[in-house]
């Protein structure tokens, strides 16, 4: 699969000259490159979904690597595997289902003979498990909210029996795919999902703050203000790059009535603010929040005046690895020259006469600690910060949170 | 690809131009210079890892993600190196992105190369002309964009050069990256480049401008703070002027500066400033090592070491600019400073300190061995209590324990430095002889051996294993016991300026004095009184801004000592006596001081010159005093016009019997009366200096009474002299 390789080193490319920004771009490219991964990949009549699964590990570790600060390309590699895990399993049970007892434990030791029979035991387990407060609200009041699982359950309920053994390869590429289809198409719709909701947290003559600029708060305010709800937005500037200035001009051609300050003017106006709603660039596991640079000065400004601290997040952001040292290991450094001038600083920074010894260090980021979040708002409603690790369960496989680790049992 | 592909396409694609020309560049890797030596004796200049990573790297990168599609790389010197290597390397299987090797053995200059590619007959449209050495992250979007614009309006306009604001060193007139200080004369309205010096002569502080450039430009802006990035946008047609003008050799010195003085042709030179991207090329050791602290510091970014990494093992960036490969052996005892760049399968023994230093792959450090500020590349190996400060270190080398290398050392490939040995400041060490070459002229910067080591270089390995055993044995004693490799001698004058391009930051005593010839050239300019030259208009504030205190101070002395000065050079110089004049009423200027200052500091040193030519008795003094007074009494008496001067004069000549020339002082009187009756004082100055000294102290008094005589002729004169005239 050459070309697929080459879709590959290119994206790896990109990542790696930072030309992908903004999380849900990348998340939307890296599924497409992921589904492009699966359609090319040849699946053999034995182990369909052990070598889609190590297909999309080789491929993923490869992205990952290629720009490790960016977590939504992780999420997206872990959500897919989880996609191959489940439609895998789904066909399995179906099979269960289908043939009698006996045949049962065939099929499963002829079609997954590189699974070892623990893994297997593992995944029929939590399958059969109860399903999680989350999932089991969904599948009663509205199973298109996640709908990958039972739909293409139901889909196949009818063929998987008919069909041969050998056509299950393919079935199984072609289910993943759909599944596939669905996260692009999620990822893509998240501002939408989001935006439903809120007119249940924006109210009359509120005053919203804000920090830089996010797609997904623009379409949150946007989608009030439809609503006929009138409020004020507070747009802190979002210093060294002032994305807060575009966000600010998109408000004001709205209609909306739209105040910029500075970010350091954050604490001296958050008296007046009744709410703050920002955006993320990833959700860590614990509820804690990586944001753009200043957001955790406004958090603490918040949390002084008690004002609700609430993150909007689509799912795609939702990380399932804990922080550890986030200030370093989740950070980039950013070039200098977007807060001084080079030219202007130019002769303190001449180390050979050792006049100069100027630093200008850039972070990118800020990690917001989970007990200053008083909300998370994803496509699924509301959530609580120490809830976070139980929606991302539902969205991921343990096994897959290590990518990196070739798994033993393979080949 | 990227945004800007998509934008460099959209700017093709204009309707002017109905077939879509591939964005080309053509990258010279070669520099034709040899200030790389001895490295570049055994690799290519753009082979040279900068943070670990080979300087072209740098270049191709910045060139694909700029939107670039097809590159020429011209191979001169070592080509087989630079063509191994792009083989090797993943450059040559890029989509979208080709790269061409032209490999030329005789080439030895840039216009030789761009006659080449002409010949080749490759560049089809407007091309990037870069060299493999240079360290960017700008958009050429824009860039690319008003050079288009330009060339529909005028077809003259054949080239766009990139320039950043980087303020040059007041003191020793050079860039941080350690040029020369360039000054450029930009319209600022077209943002035409109308004049380009790059070597001014500083010694005479002066800058001279074409008057009629202010005819064609109404107005003109002179930079001195800008630094040439060495990125061009051409059009074709440069390269048929490199044919057409086949003298033309360097880039700058010949090309830009031919076509700025020629107006025959018409061709104009456009400047396109960048302001947050970075760009730099690396022209000499002290640009090496600035660019690499700049790559550390991100400015280069994303072009950094843990974002870009060329098949290597990832590098992770810690807190402090600590960049660390991930696989190290690290002793728990060793210092790591900030600002540190760390390669893979290193290892640190114990109590090692390293900071601001880039340590390549598979290096053995090690236990307490200091290393500040260095860049050492791969596969080195560092015995225990090692110090090394400032120096370049080549693969391969040896350094055996205890030794020293003090600031500015480069040690080329494969060098081994005894145990014990201290190499000294500024030394190249290279296991190459040093070649014989004729003094290091401007012109045979370019005639010199390049070609010659070239060749010298592809030859077999044989032959080079052998001459590096021959030389093994010859160079032995030359670094310590053990020690393999020549020390090479700095050709003549080069130990002067050595400092200047060196790795190592620039000693303080060399900034002090740059200062203080600064200050001289300044006053010296102001000599010949001519208009005041723009150039110096900013050193002087400068100066005045750190020097205030100090210059208010010394201010007298420093005049009295240029007087002096001017004095015995016009005595020795046989200067007519109106152009010491003419030179002192300069200085008077310059110091701010009146007449009397004047005529006191001339005295001074007329006096000083009288004691120091050699003389038998105080008669010989006399004499000798008489004498210059008669030669140069036109230059003294037209500071004595009034009476304040002439007591001035008495009154230095009182100070001076006191203190600096006491062999003066029997004289005293003598040469008061000579002084009168040369009529250099007259008698109403020195009954004036009398009675200045009525009320003062005793000991002040002792030549008023000395000279008590010749003051009671002089009371009773005047009525002689009324007598006379009436």
């Amino acid at each position: 699969m050459p070309d697929v390789q080459a879709l590959v080193n290119e994206f790896v490319n990109l990542l790696k000259k930072r030309k992908i920004e903004g999380s849900q771009a990348t998340a939307k490219q890296t599924a497409e490159l992921l589904r492009s991964v699966i359609s090319h990949q040849r699946v053999s009549h034995t182990n369909q979904a052990t070598s889609l699964i190590n297909a999309i590990r080789t491929v993923g570790e490869k992205i990952i690597d290629a720009n490790p600060i960016e977590l939504s390309v992780g999420n997206i590699v872990r959500r897919v595997l989880h996609i191959i895990r489940e439609e895998d399993l789904s066909l399995v049970t179906d099979a269960l289902a289908g043939f009698g007892s006996d045949d049962e434990d065939d099929v499963e030791r002829d079609d997954h003979p590189a699974l070892s029979a623990a893994a297997v035991a593992a995944a029929a387990r939590s399958t059969l498990r109860p399903p999680s407060l989350q999932t089991l609200l969904e599948d009663v009041t509205d199973s298109a909210a996640v709908p990958a699982t039972p739909s293409s359950t139901g889909d196949s309920d009818g063929k998987s029996r008919s069909v041969e053994k050998g056509t299950r390869g393919r079935k199984l590429k072609h289910d993943v795919i759909e599944a596939v289809n669905e996260l692009i198409q999620d990822i893509t719709s998240c501002h939408e999902q989001i935006a439903e909701q809120a007119v249940e947290h924006i109210h009359q003559n509120e005053v919203i703050l804000t920090l830089g600029s996010s797609k997904t708060v623009f379409e949150f305010l946007c989608a009030a203000k439809e609503k006929k709800r009138s409020f004020k937005v507070f747009v802190a500037e979002g210093a060294p790059r002032y994305r807060g200035h575009l966000l600010a001009k998109e408000l004001a051609a709205r209609g909306l009535q739209t105040t910029v300050i500075a970010d350091s003017a954050s604490f001296a106006m958050i008296s007046r603010v009744n709410m703050v709603i920002v955006g993320a660039h990833a959700v860590m596991a614990n509820g804690g929040v990586i944001a753009p640079i200043g957001l955790h000065m406004v958090a603490l400004a918040a949390r002084r005046h008690a004002v609700p601290f609430v993150v909007l997040a689509g799912s795609h952001k939702l990380c399932p690895l804990y922080p550890h040292n986030p200030h370093v290991l989740l950070n980039e450094l950013r070039s200098p020259s977007e807060l001084v001038d080079f030219g202007e600083f130019s002769d303190l920074m001449d180390s050979a006469t050792g006049v100069g010894s100027l630093h200008v260090v850039n972070p990118a980021f800020d990690y917001v600690p989970p007990d200053l979040v008083s909300l998370f708002i994803t496509g699924t409603g509301g959530h609580n910060p120490s809830y976070m690790y139980r929606l991302i369960a539902d969205y991921y496989s343990a096994a897959d949170l290590v990518v990196k680790q070739r798994p033993t049992t393979g080949n | 690809m990227g945004a800007q592909k998509k934008s460099g396409a959209r700017v093709s694609e204009d309707p002017d131009e109905l077939v879509r020309v591939p964005l080309q560049a053509v990258l010279l890797a070669d520099s034709f210079t040899t200030k790389f030596r001895p490295i570049t004796l055994e690799r290519p200049k753009v082979l040279l890892p900068l943070v670990n990573v080979p300087m072209i790297n740098y270049t191709l990168t910045w060139l694909e993600s700029a939107g670039v599609e097809e590159v020429f790389v011209f191979c001169c010197s070592h080509s087989k190196q630079v063509i191994n290597y792009l083989e090797k390397s993943e450059w040559l299987s890029q989509p979208n992105f080709t790269v061409t090797t032209i490999e030329s053995q005789n080439s030895v200059s840039a216009g030789d190369a761009l006659r080449v590619i002409y010949e080749r007959n490759v560049i089809q449209g407007d091309f990037v002309l870069i060299s493999g050495d240079t360290v960017s992250n700008m958009s050429l979007t824009q860039a690319l964009l008003e050079h288009k614009e330009r060339r529909k309006k005028d077809n003259n306009a054949v080239m766009t050069m990139v320039i950043k604001r980087s303020k040059p060193n007041p003191a020793i007139h050079q860039s941080r990256l350690g040029t020369d200080e360039l000054f450029m004369a930009i319209d600022p309205n077209t943002k035409q480049l109308v004049y380009y010096e790059d070597r001014a002569d500083q010694s005479r502080g002066t800058l001279q401008l074409d008057k009629s450039l202010l005819v064609d430009n109404p107005s003109l802006s002179l930079h001195h703070d800008k630094q040439d990035c060495y990125i061009d946008i051409c059009s074709p047609e440069v390269l048929s002027l490199f044919t057409d003008n086949f003298d033309y050799q360097h880039l700058r010195r010949h090309f830009v500066k031919g076509l700025l003085l020629d107006d025959i042709m018409g061709y104009k030179i456009f400047v396109h400033e960048i302001h947050s991207d970075y760009a730099a090329r690396i022209d000499n050791f002290r640009s090496y090592d600035t660019v690499s602290k700049d790559i550390i510091h991100r400015w280069t970014y994303p072009l950094v070491p843990d974002v870009m990494n060329f098949g290597h093992t990832a590098t992770k960036l810690e807190r402090q600019g600590m960049y660390r490969a991930l696989e190290i052996s690290q002793s728990q005892s060793a210092v790591i400073g900030p600002f540190t760049v760390i390669g893979s399968g290193t290892k640190i023994g114990n109590n090692t300190k390293i900071s601001s230093s880039v340590i390549g792959e598979g290096c053995k450090i090690g236990s307490n061995v200091t290393i500040e500020g260095c860049y050492i590349w791969d596969n080195i190996i560092i015995e225990d209590g090692c110090k090394l400060q400032h120096a370049i270190v080549c693969d391969g080398v040896i350094i055996k324990s205890g030794a020293v290398l003090e600031p500015g050392v480069i040690l080329s490939f494969k060098v081994v430095v005894g145990p014990e040995f201290v190499v000294p400041t500024y030394s190249k060490v290279s296991l190459f002889q040093q070649p014989i070459e004729e003094d290091s002229d401007e012109e045979l910067e370019y005639a010199d051996s390049t070609s010659v080591i070239g060749s010298q270089v592809d030859k077999s390995d044989v032959e080079i294993a052998s001459k590096v055993l021959e030389t093994n044995f010859s160079a032995a004693s030359q670094l310590g016991v053990g020690g393999a490799g020549h020390v090479w001698s700095t050709c003549e004058g080069g130990l002067e300026e050595e400092w200047r391009h060196s790795v190592a930051p620039i000693p303080k005593d060399k900034i002090l004095e740059a200062i203080k010839t600064m200050e001289d050239d300044i006053e010296f300019a102001q000599d010949d009184i001519l208009l005041p030259p723009s150039g110096e208009l900013k050193p002087n504030s400068n100066d005045s801004d750190d020097d205030d205190h100090e210059d208010s101070r010394d201010d007298s002395y420093y005049f009295e000592k240029e007087v002096e000065a001017t004095f015995l050079r016009a005595v020795h110089e046989n200067i007519q006596e109106s152009h010491l004049i003419l030179e002192i009423n300069s200085l008077k200027l310059s110091y701010n001081k009146d007449t009397s200052d004047c005529a006191g500091a001339l005295f001074y040193a007329m006096m000083k010159y009288a004691l120091d030519t050699p003389h038998s008795s105080s008669d010989g003094l006399l004499q000798n005093v008489q004498a210059v007074f008669t030669k140069w009494k036109k230059a003294l008496t037209s500071y004595l016009n009034g009476n304040d001067e002439q007591i001035e004069v008495i009154l230095k000549f009182e100070e001076m019997c006191l203190e600096s020339a006491k062999e003066f002082a029997p004289l005293f009187t003598t040469i008061l009366h000579h002084l009168y009756n040369d009529d250099f004082v007259e008698e109403n100055a020195i009954l004036s200096w009398e009675d200045e000294k009525k009320d003062a102290d005793e000991a002040d008094k002792v030549f008023v009474k000395q000279a008590q005589k010749l003051i009671q002729w002089l009371k009773e004169a005047p009525e002689e002299d009324d007598d006379d005239e009436e």
